[in-house]
């Protein structure tokens, strides 16, 4: 059974998106119904894509003309093969293979996807009015984050677009983007999207632990535990709550047990600023710190924040290895970002004890 | 040498008009950030045709240059004993 939810949807345009052939006839017209399964699934937090044989210019000025344009990442309009083109919007979007889904109204394009990537969920374009009904395409969890995703990618794009031809070092563009991070105790309103960020990510993410909404709401209520979340935002816009943690406070030691960032942060230079904020408050309570961290094939990124952080492993149970920090050497936040810390140490004394 | 001088070039990117002795901590001297680890364990594995595991990511493999010289030495005799 695939229990796979679908991330991104990527449309044919003839005969799929519009009744009719644009190389044939200009006067092509949205499908009965589109508009709103488009606005729907964008609501969703579900990304939106294309893969059209078609000449480039003339499908994009179409598609502006029928108001559906701003709906689509990374169109890829052309003559490659359809898996191609959905190879290209995979890397671009840097989301897994599996949690695509296809919809053409061609027999041999929807063959041609599902031999090249039998984990894509190719739908018949016939289908289209069940859509929004499918398993697949109802999210876990709609939140704030959700609805704003699209909007949050093509900011990303900009400021790619503006990083691509900006000569110099790295840290001097970051330094143009006036990044602040803002660190808080998760409130009750932040836990859809702390189990969201547990469910989607794997690339920055120290244990995979995931945590039911029940779960997350006893761990804010306790008083032995403490749920941390950082959002993040720039010149261009909100990227939304990217990076959460989860430590346990016992008695003089404290346990990371979960550290996670999202992927779309990994090139903003600020994976390890959380961490960082957790070895102040742990030597500020004088408590030794300790961190799970369990392999993945996907997380190697994560131990390396971790070791380079200074962490060193003490111990190996099983598949999860423990790690520690003596809290010698704490860097400080990089001078390209500005960081606030809403709860103050002050508060999170408690958690001491 | 060699190692040493590619290695070398790829701090100069980091830390501009900052002399590293071949026994400077660069954890010590403040200079480590995600955006620098990260960028090393992705330069040394493409320049040197390396995989550095979970087991090889140990801090003193990468305290200084000539920390992460013997390291890229030992995995590269390692590679070509394979």
């Amino acid at each position: 059974m695939n229990n796979q939810k679908t991330k991104c949807v990527v449309w044919d345009l003839d005969n799929t998106i519009w009744n009719g052939i644009l190389s044939e006839s200009e006067d092509v017209t949205l499908i009965d119904g589109i508009l709103g399964i488009l606005k729907e699934l964008d609501n969703r937090g579900i990304l939106l894509s294309i893969a059209s044989k078609n000449d480039e210019i003339s499908a994009r000025k179409k598609m502006v003309e029928l108001g559906i344009y701003q709906y689509f990442l990374y169109p890829q309009i052309g003559w490659n093969s359809k898996s191609d083109s959905i190879e290209t919007i995979r890397s671009l979007l840097n989301i897994g293979i599996d949690s695509f889904a296809f919809i053409d109204d061609q027999e041999y394009e929807r063959d041609e996807v599902a031999h090249a990537f039998p984990q894509v969920l190719c739908i018949d374009a016939l289908h289209i009015n069940e859509l929004l009904q499918m398993d697949e395409l109802h999210p876990k969890f709609i939140t704030e984050d959700s609805a704003k995703r699209r909007l949050m990618y093509q900011n990303d794009i900009k400021r790619n677009k503006i990083e691509e031809s900006f000569v110099g070092p790295k840290e001097e563009f970051l330094a143009l983007l006036n990044m602040k991070m803002t660190i808080s105790q998760a409130k009750p309103e932040d836990l859809k999207r702390v189990e969201e960020l547990t469910i989607r990510t794997h690339q920055l993410n120290s244990t995979g632990y995931t945590y039911s909404y029940e779960e997350l709401e006893e761990v804010i209520k306790s008083n032995d535990q403490l749920l941390l979340i950082a959002g993040l935002e720039d010149k261009y816009g909100t990227y939304g709550k990217i990076g959460l943690a989860l430590i346990k406070c016992e008695k003089n030691i404290w346990t990371i047990k979960l550290l996670l960032m999202s992927c779309r942060v990994i090139s903003r230079g600020v994976g390890t600023i959380l961490l960082n904020y957790i070895m102040k408050l742990a030597k500020h309570n004088k408590v030794s710190l300790q961190a799970e961290f369990v392999p993945t094939s996907h997380n190697k990124m994560m131990n390396i924040t971790y070791v380079f952080s200074g962490f060193k492993k003490v111990k190996n149970n099983e598949d999860i290895h423990l790690l520690q920090n003596d809290l010698n050497h704490i860097q400080e936040y990089p001078s390209y970002i500005e960081v606030t810390v809403e709860n103050d140490v002050i508060k999170v004394d408690a958690y001491a004890k | 040498m060699e190692i040493k001088q590619k290695v070398r070039q790829f701090f100069n990117r980091f830390f501009k008009n900052r002399d590293i002795g071949d026994d400077d901590n660069i954890f010590e001297l403040g200079f480590v950030n995600s955006l620098f680890s990260m960028q090393l364990v992705i330069f040394l594995e493409k320049e040197f045709s390396l995989e550095i595991t979970n087991e090889d990511l140990d801090i003193n493999n990468f305290k200084s240059l000539k920390a992460i010289c013997d390291f890229v030495q030992s995995k590269m005799q390692t590679e070509v004993a394979k």
